[in-house]
């Protein structure tokens, strides 16, 4: 297949911001440092729901070395969100004017000359607040009685989604087995190690450069002038090394804001750095849900209908947690074709932190919910579950109704996979159980909620004299790697090395609009207009190259390891540089530059392409503690082509260490609307003693709509692991894991449950 | 409390600088040396991000003062290469994907020299290795490439000709 004919794609490259990162030279906002530069801190409400009666800043300003203080009074009161399009969805003031809706948000800000002041000077902030009755869930939070946490807004529901195909009584009409369960699923924190931080430095020019730790370096710029009542062109973000995201950096957070309010008031730069407590509590998490699901089935197996209700906590406020709502009754139904499924989604509003997207949007608690009671239909009806999930599973060319085209599909592959794994593993000891895990995940969101006006991906490459190649791309590097999977590509399409192209992203004065890191979107989307700018330079290359080598035209020519050729005769050519440098002459000293785009036209309602998956959790349980060994996960995956084999590994294995978290060990308890453990000490993430061994089996798909066939790696693995693990709990010890993350306490009472019933 | 003079060694050049005694190591090396590759990512002594070596220890620079390092000798990650040269660990994690966001980084790759210095010519076990980094959270990778790096060091593939 001529796809696989590559000299760069798919061969084993070091990041090219790797030595960067090894030495200790790459800067993050965490870092940035200018003169003159002010520190800023910010006060937190300590109430989950209170209106704000006065706050009397003047003896805070009185302490030597403070430069200002703000509150909401000194903002332009402007009620933000990143859904731009749907006013009732922009619902947050940072430095709320009336009251505050959860424990840690912002009611003031500081600025001083050091850290140290402006923290001493919080406490000389008098607030004075009426504390108002809180609810804390959604299921409480939807009663008539509840208290309303945002005027006008009924029953606190914040936004509805409903999504159908197909009949569902007739459905369930033609089941021989119906089943219903109610789950639970728990929030995660992203816990980036870099906190949120900015640095905003506002000039007398009247503009504003804002250093900061961004998923989209667009979305803030444009977002940040919205809020600051400034123009996009006169807001300049500058993204330099990022330290992590995961989904919890595209929205505005309180650092962004309130230093940008103070630099706007003192012409001066300050840099706000989110503590770890902070960053816990006052920033936003993967979003809690509780999902009914009630499924029919077929004696043989076939599936004929689901209907699901799913109740979230969406927290005080909006955020992309209207986008999660969507995507987690979307991917609840994945990767099987149910003749029939309704799903009515409801975001709750609550006097807690906001909750977000993260990392699988939605997918993990929807896919907890969904894989989990597959594997306890198949057990009550005696049915295989590899075999199941093939009979129902998604193929090449299928239609999830009205919501998506399925164009390149290897699940059946990853089940055979999986099956083979499992199988070659025998009787396990006591104990011990394996579960798997199907899922797909998109490579894109299509929709446009944010209302950019931009394509969704922009490229542009210029080429030097001596060949060597700036490419300006507005996609987001956070850690996954996507300045060298654009460099990958921009290499494989122009013809060149690696090492000859520089990448510049994450700098909205020089680069193109992005929507940037989120959803999986950047190798296809940012992937293709890196492809597309490349092969427009490269055409024109090729137009003189005719020209020079004095060619028949019914000849191919291209580029490879920077030979111009014949493709016919790869012997005949010349040398790319000695090309380029002609080509400039010809030009009238015009460097040669290309440019290519992306915005995704009839892909139907979610994304253009999608990647499927199979995972398998071998794990032990001792019955007496109820605490979880894992030994090994296994993963079969279908990414389309693979761009950065050592990249495409690290995303695997940190999505399985990040998924596993949110299985057994990640929570976020909270009490009163307080989050009880805001600190690594008792938050606990994988450390790495209980990482298990990891491995992969790719397979091999073609994804038209992908630049080279690929399409989304890493995000959609975080989605099968916490369904897989209470699988392997259930094979181990037949019991139903129905609440994340399964921890000690719940295995014990599960345990006890089942023996109480066996009585 | 008044400031005092800290005289101490980073990277083999020595610094005097005037602190307050309540400063941290971390802070020091990063506010007053200037070297950032150092980072902070918690304030529990959880994380590992600030990990620095003194006398060739490893230690996390949040959890000690800088006062107590008077005359001691720090190695921070700037410290790991030799003009331009990268250090075998510093090779070993190019080659093994061991990052991503890289804001652990500097940490990792300090726990991982202080535990391959202190192996010598010893084969640790897979735990060892994995516990020579307990200390150090990482959020992106999942460790199992940073663990790759140091076996591979340990087992003698980045040696010197």
């Amino acid at each position: 297949m001529s796809h696989k004919k590559f000299s760069v794609i798919n061969t084993p490259v070091h990041n090219i911001d790797g030595i960067a990162k090894v030495t200790g030279r790459a800067t993050y906002t965490f870092d940035v440092k200018l003169p003159g530069m002010l520190y800023g801190k910010i006060l937190r409400s300590p109430h989950p729901h209170a209106k704000i009666i006065n706050i009397d800043t003047t003896r805070a300003m009185e302490l030597p070395g403070v430069h200002a203080v703000v509150t909401g009074k000194d903002t332009l009161g402007i009620k933000q969100g990143i859904w731009r399009r749907y006013e009732e969805l922009c619902d947050e003031q940072i430095l709320p004017l009336e009251k505050v809706r959860y424990i840690g948000e912002p009611v003031a800000a500081v600025a001083a000359v050091t850290e140290e002041i402006a923290e001493a000077a919080l406490d000389l902030i008098d607030v004075e607040y009426e504390v108002l009755p809180a609810v804390y869930e959604p299921l409480e939070a939807i009663k008539k009685d509840a208290p309303t946490i945002h005027e006008g807004v009924e029953r606190n529901i914040n936004v509805t989604r409903h999504i159908e195909w197909g009949d569902v009584d007739e459905g369930f009409e033609q089941a021989d087995y119906i089943r219903e369960d109610w789950f639970k699923c728990s929030g995660q924190h992203h816990m980036c190690m870099e906190t949120r931080a900015a640095v905003s430095n506002f000039t007398p020019e009247g503009k504003l450069t804002v250093w900061t730790s961004t998923q989209s370096a667009y979305y803030h710029q444009a977002l940040l002038a919205g809020v600051f009542g400034l123009r996009e062109g006169d807001v300049r973000i500058l993204a330099p090394y990022v330290g992590g995201g995961f989904g919890g950096k595209f929205e505005i957070d309180s650092a962004q804001f309130c230093s940008g309010i103070l630099s706007m008031k003192l012409h001066k730069p300050v840099k706000i750095v989110l503590t770890r407590e902070e960053d816990f509590i006052a920033s936003k998490r993967r979003t809690p849900m509780f999902y009914y699901v009630r499924t029919g089935m077929k004696k043989d197996g076939t599936f004929v209908a689901r209907e699901s209700r799913m109740f979230s906590n969406g927290g005080a406020y909006t955020g992309m947690g209207a986008t999660a709502l969507y995507l987690s009754g979307f991917f609840h139904s994945f990767p099987y074709k149910w003749q029939s499924y309704p799903y009515d989604g409801y975001r709750v509003y609550t006097n807690t932190m906001p909750s977000t997207s993260m990392r699988g949007f939605g997918a993990p608690q929807a896919m907890f919910c969904s894989e989990q009671q597959i594997d306890w239909m198949c057990a009550d009806l005696g049915l295989d579950p590899f075999e199941v999930r093939r009979k129902n599973g998604h193929t090449e060319g299928y239609e999830v109704p009205g919501q998506a085209f399925i164009a390149s599909c290897g699940l059946e592959q990853c089940i055979n996979e999986i099956e083979k794994w499992v199988k070659s593993k025998g009787k396990l000891p006591a104990n011990r159980g394996i579960g798997i895990s199907s899922c797909g995940f998109m490579s894109g969101g299509i929709f446009n909620w944010f209302d950019s006006p931009y394509s969704f991906s922009s490229a542009v490459i210029t080429i030097n004299v001596d060949g060597t190649v700036e490419l300006h791309v507005g996609c987001q590097d956070i850690g996954q790697g996507s300045n060298t999977t654009m460099a990958i590509i921009a290499a494989e399409t122009l013809g060149v090395k690696v090492e000859d192209i520089r990448v510049h992203s994450g700098d909205t004065a020089h680069c193109p609009a992005d929507l940037g890191a989120w959803g999986s979107r950047q190798t296809l989307m940012a992937g293709n207009a890196v492809k597309m700018a490349c092969e427009d330079a490269k055409k024109q290359l090729l137009e003189f190259a005719y020209a020079e080598m004095g060619i028949n035209i019914v000849y191919d020519l291209d580029i490879k390891d920077r030979w111009v050729h014949i493709v016919a005769r790869p012997e005949r050519g010349m040398k790319y540089e000695d090309l380029v440098k002609k080509a400039l002459r010809a030009k009238d000293g015009q460097r040669i530059m290309g440019r290519g785009y992306y915005t995704p036209h009839r892909k139907g309602m979610i994304s253009p392409a999608y990647s499927y998956m199979m995972q398998a959790v071998d794990a032990e349980i001792d019955p007496e503690t109820g605490k979880i060994k894992i030994h090994e996960v296994m993963t079969a995956h279908d990414c389309g082509q693979p761009i950065n084999p050592l990249g495409l590994i690290g995303q695997l294995e940190g999505a399985a260490s990040m998924a596993l978290g949110y299985a057994y060990l990640e929570d976020m308890p909270f009490e009163d609307g307080k989050m009880m453990n805001p600190n690594l000490v008792d938050y606990k993430v994988i450390r790495a003693p209980e990482m298990p061994k990891t491995d992969i089996i790719e397979i091999d798909t073609y994804e038209p709509e992908g630049p080279y066939g690929a399409k989304e790696a890493g995000e959609g693995l975080t989605n099968p692991t916490a369904a897989a693990l209470g699988n392997a709990v259930f094979n181990a010890l037949g019991i139903q894991m129905k609440e994340l993350p399964i921890t000690p306490e719940r295995v014990r009472k599960a345990l006890a449950e089942k023996k109480e019933a066996q009585k | 409390m008044k400031k005092q003079v800290l005289t101490f060694r980073v990277n083999g050049d020595e610094y005097e600088i005037l602190i307050h005694p309540k400063t941290l190591l971390a802070d020091a090396i990063r506010e007053h040396v200037g070297l950032t590759g150092t980072k902070r990512g918690c304030d529990t002594v959880s994380c590992g991000a600030c990990t620095v070596m003194v006398n060739g220890m490893s230690v996390k620079s949040c959890s000690v003062l800088a006062i107590q390092c008077e005359g001691m000798d720090i190695t921070t990650v700037e410290g790991l290469e030799e003009n331009g040269k990268l250090s075998p660990i510093q090779r070993a994690f190019l080659d093994n994907g061991s990052y991503q966001c890289g804001f652990c980084t500097p940490g990792m790759l300090m726990s991982s020299t202080a535990f391959l210095n202190e192996m010598g010519d010893k084969k640790p076990s897979e735990e060892e290795i994995r516990e020579s980094i307990e200390g150090n959270i990482c959020r992106c990778t999942g460790y199992n490439s940073i663990v790759r790096a140091i076996d591979a060091v340990a087992q003698g593939k980045y040696k010197e000709e």
